[in-house]
């Protein structure tokens, strides 16, 4: 059974910036709709009554107070940069 | 253009002045040098989790209360994926299917008649960080630079109904929702600093339809004029092309402020298509009616509620009160200045007059003035007591804001004490009735207007110093 197409394989992989061969597609296509086609058998469950989960652990309200805490020294914060000029980081041209 | 009609919908994006950052322990203070706020969390390294701070939502529940929403009893947040080098994680931290707060509403008021916006969501976000474009005029190979220390502030999306059919509504949308904002002391709101951002969306429709035309949406409007001139713009350019039987494309505009146009953002944006998904580095909120209870008794008063007051206390007439109660820190001023001085439609007409003329020209806020209160009380008494006259008071006034001297210092130094004796002024209203004989005979023969030439004349040579009650009192006993 085909659910997601082998056009919107390609698109998730642009979006994700993924760039994909043609055999890489064919497979993933496959994979996904293996993955989906499985997660499909969920749908016959009734659900009716079954409060939607938002997360899996019984958990809510984990907060923190409102305190300033030191962030990284700013040598070690642009260590990781490809690129840096001037205290900070530097890309290509973005409009 | 009267058979269109615009239908307006505004998202206003403003940053909660929390102390760090909405899931990491990092300062928001604005204006650190570049990426010295930034910690592994808002730079999204590997392995790190976010926490939420409790501050963020405490104030975005004030302002959903203020706002009159239903605040949703489970909330939670949301991941939204996109490249932009402004967002180290490739997703924002969000609210997406299940937004803190829903259906709300904020009432303003444009040309004394009061209608209420509705307001659709208001919802938590982070921030993104800063980006500057450098070596455009110079080199072609140009490179942006990305600061991240905005990275992580706490930002409240506030998504108003398309209720707003005008340019002045959605400027005095804005007014109401940017004074709330203050009052509940949750946001800078500076547009300059970017703590307050406003986009529009907005479609025209002929008048009477119940249809939707296709909208556009409205970036880069650096302030509620600029925003307010956009619009306009924005409802002139649809209904021309309409009336001319062409289609509205749907598409982003930006708003260009030195030519006062918009223009297309075509091909430079891409395509929304964000695979929002749930945060799972977050567990969801349960916001009971304790926590809602708690933070209802901690609102402040609202601006309505303080304009009700400002009539009925202190008798002002309705235009007063909504002026002085539309800026927190003009509302509070005024009640400093009543501690000080009792009449209140004086202080008013003060305020709304030469004072905010004076803080408008020097960019300042009332309580950066340097005329304090009760310095402008004592200006006040002065005129009362009938050492000054309200028109010298003005020049005074000017000088206090400008030095931020005491009004009885720049009195006494300036020499403006007004000339109440009786025989000085009754012996310049003898030279003038002799060297302007014209006039002084004009008046005689009935000509009233005649008086007020005089009464200038008289001003003009004890330079401005004359009782004026003084000066009309002797002339017309000299003119009879």
């Amino acid at each position: 059974m085909v659910i997601i197409s082998r056009e919107e394989v390609e698109h998730v992989a642009w979006l994700a910036r993924l760039e994909l061969t043609e055999e890489e597609k064919e497979a993933y296509t496959h994979q996904l709709n293996a993955i989906l086609d499985f997660m499909q058998q969920l749908n016959e469950l009734d659900t009716t009554n079954v409060e939607p989960m938002a997360h899996v652990l019984p958990l809510v309200n984990v907060l923190r107070e409102d305190e300033v805490k030191p962030g990284l020294p700013h040598e070690e914060a642009l260590a990781g940069a490809p690129d840096q000029d001037r205290g900070q980081f530097r890309v290509p041209k973005i409009v | 253009m009267a058979e269109y009609e615009a239908v307006i919908g505004l998202e206003v994006h403003v940053e909660l002045k929390t102390a760090s950052k909405a899931f990491c322990g990092c300062s928001t203070a604005f204006g650190a040098a570049p990426n010295t706020h930034i910690c592994p969390v808002c730079l999204g390294l590997p392995g790190v989790l976010p926490v939420i701070n409790r501050k963020m939502v405490d104030y975005a529940l004030k302002v959903a209360l203020a706002l009159n929403c239903r605040i949703a009893p489970h909330c939670k947040f949301d991941r939204k994926n996109y490249y932009y080098p402004d967002l180290p994680k490739n997703y924002q931290i969000s609210q997406y299917d299940l937004p803190l707060a829903t259906d709300g509403y904020l009432e303003v008021e444009v040309d004394g008649r009061r209608r209420r916006i509705g307001i659709i969501r208001v919802h938590m976000e982070e921030d993104a960080g800063k980006l500057i474009h450098e070596g455009e005029a110079l080199n072609p190979g140009a490179y942006s630079l990305v600061d991240l220390n905005r990275t992580g502030v706490p930002l409240l999306e506030i998504v108003s109904a398309p209720d707003i059919h005008s340019p002045e509504e959605a400027y005095a949308y804005l007014t109401s929702l940017k004074a709330i904002l203050q009052y509940l002391d949750v946001s800078d709101c500076k547009m300059e600093e970017g703590s307050l951002r406003c986009d529009a969306n907005i479609s025209v429709r002929p008048r009477g339809s119940e249809v939707l035309g296709t909208k556009t949406e409205l970036k880069n409007m650096n302030s509620f004029r600029a925003l307010q001139r956009a619009l306009a713009y924005e409802i002139e350019r649809q209904s021309e092309i309409l009336a001319r039987g062409g289609r509205i494309k749907q598409e982003t505009r930006a708003w260009d402020e030195s030519r006062g146009v918009t223009v297309s953002l075509r091909g430079k944006e891409e395509a929304h298509d964000y695979r929002y998904f749930p945060e799972p580095d977050l567990v969801p909120l349960a916001i009971g009616e304790d926590w809602i209870n708690r933070i209802r008794e901690e609102l402040p008063e609202l601006p309505a509620e303080r304009r009700r007051r400002f009539q009925e206390q202190y008798g002002l007439p309705p235009y007063d009160a909504a002026v002085l109660t539309a800026s927190k820190s003009m509302a509070d001023y005024f009640e400093a200045c009543l501690g000080h001085y009792r009449e209140a439609k004086t202080v008013s007409n003060w305020l709304m007059g030469d004072f905010s003329r004076l803080l408008n020209a020097h960019g300042l806020e009332p309580e950066q003035a340097p005329v304090r209160p009760q310095d402008l009380a004592e200006l006040l008494t002065l005129i009362d007591e009938g050492t000054i006259s309200g028109k010298i008071a003005k020049t005074v006034f000017e000088e206090m804001f400008l030095t931020g001297k005491k009004a009885r210092t720049v009195v006494e130094e300036k020499g403006l004490v007004q000339i109440s004796d009786e025989a000085a002024v009754l012996a310049v209203v003898e030279e003038v009735l002799a060297a302007h004989p014209g006039p002084a005979a004009d008046y005689r023969a009935g000509k009233e207007k005649a008086l007020g030439f005089l009464v200038g004349q008289v001003m003009k040579a004890t330079r401005g110093k004359a009782n004026p009650a003084l000066v009309n009192k002797l002339l017309k006993e000299r003119l009879e």
